[in-house]
């Protein structure tokens, strides 16, 4: 394995923010090392970090491999400054058993691009009836749970999920959306939606479960994290489920804390997306939770989709929006926070959420594995759909100035990214 | 004046008066025993319908005849439709037979816009899901303003609204084409029929519009599937708060105009026959439908710089007299 010296950056990691080189050796962060690097990334004027962990990746294989597979969406990720993804569920078949979920672990690796943790779904099929054998998953390294795309609506059922998920290490991550409330649904119900003759997603659809799910924490102790937090309510339900010391942790998109309802009234379905675009006072309202921390976790919900299902009348295209290689650029344009901060919600914090504390997510010092992103934090561009290394091209950020792109990503001491260029 | 006719707000004030204008001396040709002139000849018009109607179909069909345009039809229920690129393909392929306007219907709020994204024809909306149907809105304020013989506006005109207002595209079009012309509308509607955001003067109390005095009573056709969707308890409790009733109707003044936009649901929403009602406008609003729909065919097909052939202006409809009843 080769050698590598990052020179000159400024490196922020969580016990704080020098200007330091940073050797590699062996995947590994050395103190020194003999003779010359192999490899040496000029880094003055840009900002080393621990990579950052996508708690919400949807990587489409198995099942939907003309949209994305998880070779392509493992080089989205690194580009995107990403070490590790958390491979959501819903799949086809569905990461429901070990067998499964072991596929999407061994296509990640034959990728070699990022780490791929896959999660499971609660539920057997995502059909919302019968749990998936948890212990067996969480055995062979399953640490988030979800039936994301569809919250669990049973309570009974959610109730033994969080129950029978104790002890075991696992962490049940719920998908808000009281369906009954959402049939039909197209974008956010409110004034747009009322002028456009578009079927609401009332915000009380996604609060509800959020409420319900806090008081199943409180009665059963098991932890929670909510997914894709978008409606100010929702917010401020979980800041106080966490001063009440419940064990919640939470995320948002980088959609989420951007771009609001009003872009639909273009028609144009790149702006579906479940939870769906809200309001600026929401907007507010979730930029404000990252920012005194009761939103933990910025994470991208890259869900792609093949143009064509794009293209569509907004009530029969599929929700979902690219994120992993411009969530940096997003987060550092359009939240108020330090890079540290930024960082924070891209990386370590989010790394101990996906149980993936002791590899991802370190502090750059001797001995930590060799996990890093580097990214210019000051350079202002934007994204070009058609050089996206994802498969689709569904991103809603054109003609959306971004702040901060990814130079360099090192995956266990393997350059990834060299110069905004996948090596592999 | 744009390419297509998508929306009201769209079409802006100017553009309501320029298509009503126009629109008289269509009725002017309507009224000639040979109701035909060569106006869009060598042009094609596709009537391109994703969902059943048959009255705006023919009312398209018949306009553009009218004025000597060739026609198609593209019938195809949505649920026939591949959802996959289909749609696209759908239109994409006509476009590729040389057609000057498409006559769009679509269950979805929005599949005009895309059209007009994908071809460089004229689009005309005849309906998108619940968000809009501005032919019907134009056709509406054009009977109230033949009815009432108001050719400068609706500056004082009083309007109600009532009925499943929340699921109707005519609602939402023929609101913003009366408020376009001076008129105050008010929705009449329990809040389960009412958008989530209600950006008008509102009410569920009919009895209190009739009695203040209102000038067009507009009422919206009652589904039955909203039972099921328990937007409201049972039809007999709908008609009971929202219909025109007997008791409600010997209370309009006779000045009244009592428009709907068809076909009417016998019962629900009208529990009297139309006929003995002397503000009924309903049949003139269907006849007058075919004048403004060759208004916009016109306006649009004569704008479009896209089209191939130069139109052939007839000194006929040009030099026609205008109505002025």
């Amino acid at each position: 394995m080769s050698t590598i010296l990052i020179s000159g950056g400024m490196v922020v990691d969580q016990t704080g923010a020098r200007t330091a080189d940073v050797l590699v050796a062996d995947g590994v962060i050395v103190e020194s090392h003999d003779g010359n690097p192999d490899v040496t990334i000029e880094a003055t004027g840009l900002t080393v970090t621990p990579g950052f962990v996508d708690l919400h990746t949807h990587l489409r294989e198995p099942g939907k491999e003309e949209a994305e597979t998880i070779e392509t969406g493992s080089r989205a990720a690194a580009l995107g400054g990403y070490t590790a993804v958390v491979a959501m569920p819903n799949t086809d078949p569905t990461q429901d058993c070990v067998s499964v979920v072991d596929f999407v672990r061994r296509q990640g690796k034959l990728a070699g691009l990022c780490d791929v943790h896959p999660s499971a779904s609660i539920t057997v099929g995502r059909a919302g009836h019968q749990l998936t054998p948890f212990a067996e998953l969480a055995e062979v390294g399953v640490r988030l749970f979800t039936d994301d795309g569809n919250g669990v609506q049973n309570p009974l059922l959610m109730r033994r999920a969080f129950e029978y998920s104790k002890g075991l290490g696992i962490t049940m991550a719920q998908h808000c959306e009281v369906e009954q409330l959402t049939d039909g649904a197209v974008m956010h119900e409110g004034d747009c939606c009322s002028h456009l003759g578009l079927p609401g997603w009332p915000a009380v659809a996604e609060e509800l479960m959020v409420h319900r799910d806090i008081e199943l924490v409180r009665l059963t102790g098991a932890p929670a994290h909510f997914l894709h937090l978008s409606t100010a309510k929702s917010v401020e339900l979980v800041r106080r489920a966490k001063s009440d010391g419940l064990p919640v942790t939470s995320e948002a998109t980088p959609h989420h804390i951007s771009l609001t309802d009003e872009l639909l009234r273009s028609y144009a379905a790149i702006y579906k997306v479940n939870p769906p675009l809200r309001t600026m006072d929401d907007v507010v309202a979730v930029r404000e939770g990252l920012s005194d921390g009761t939103i933990d976790a910025i994470a991208t919900d890259h869900a792609p989709h093949v143009a064509a299902t794009k293209e569509q009348p907004l009530d029969l295209a599929p929700p979902g929006m690219l994120g992993l290689e411009t969530a940096l650029g997003v987060c550092l344009a359009h939240l108020d926070m330090s890079v540290s901060d930024v960082v924070a919600a891209l990386s370590w914090k989010p790394a101990l959420i996906a149980g993936l504390g002791g590899l991802h997510g370190r502090p750059i010092v001797p001995g930590e594995p060799a996990n890093l992103t580097v990214f210019d934090a000051e350079e202002e561009w934007e994204v070009a759909p058609a050089q996206l290394a994802s498969k689709s091209r569904n991103t809603p950020f054109v003609g959306v100035p971004l702040r901060g792109r990814v130079k360099h990503t090192v995956l266990g001491g393997v350059v990834t990214v060299e110069n905004g260029v996948a090596t592999r | 004046m744009s390419r297509s006719l998508l929306s009201i707000e769209e079409l802006g004030v100017d553009g309501v008066q320029r298509v009503l204008e126009l629109a008289d001396t269509m009725a002017e040709v309507n009224r000639r025993p040979n109701p035909k002139v060569p106006a869009l000849r060598g042009r094609t018009v596709c009537n391109v319908f994703f969902e059943d109607s048959t009255r705006t179909r023919l009312s398209f069909e018949t306009a553009a005849k009218r004025l000597s345009a060739d026609t198609m039809t593209f019938a195809v229920s949505q649920s026939s439709l591949n959802k996959g690129e289909s749609f696209r393909d759908s239109i994409e392929t006509i476009a590729a037979m040389g057609v000057d306007a498409f006559v769009i219907r679509h269950a979805s709020a929005g599949a005009p816009w895309l059209v007009e994204d994908w071809t460089t024809a004229s689009v005309v909306n005849a309906g998108d899901g619940w968000h809009a149907h501005p032919t019907q809105a134009l056709l509406d304020v054009y009977t109230v303003r033949v009815a009432l013989n108001r050719t400068a506006g609706f500056d004082g005109l009083r309007v109600a609204v009532v009925g499943d207002i929340k699921h109707s595209r005519v609602a939402r079009s023929t609101t913003t084409a009366f408020k376009a012309l001076g008129a105050d509308v008010i929705w009449v509607a329990p809040t389960t029929l009412l958008p989530p955001v209600v950006g008008e003067t509102a009410t569920d109390r009919l009895d209190d519009v009739i009695g203040d005095g209102v000038d067009v009573l507009y009422m919206l056709r009652m589904q039955n599937e909203r039972m099921t969707e328990a937007l409201v308890p049972n039809l007999r409790e709908y008609t009971a708060r929202f219909g025109l009733t007997p008791r409600r109707a010997a209370c309009l003044a006779p000045s009244t105009i009592v428009m709907h936009p068809g076909p009417v649901n016998r019962g629900v929403e009208i529990a009297i026959d139309l006929g003995e009602l002397p503000g009924s406008v309903v049949k003139q609003q269907v006849t007058n439908g075919i004048s403004v729909r060759m208004a916009v065919l016109y306006d649009l097909l004569s704008a479009n710089p896209n089209s191939t052939s130069d139109i052939e202006i007839n000194d006929d409809v040009a030099a026609a007299p205008k109505e002025h009843p």
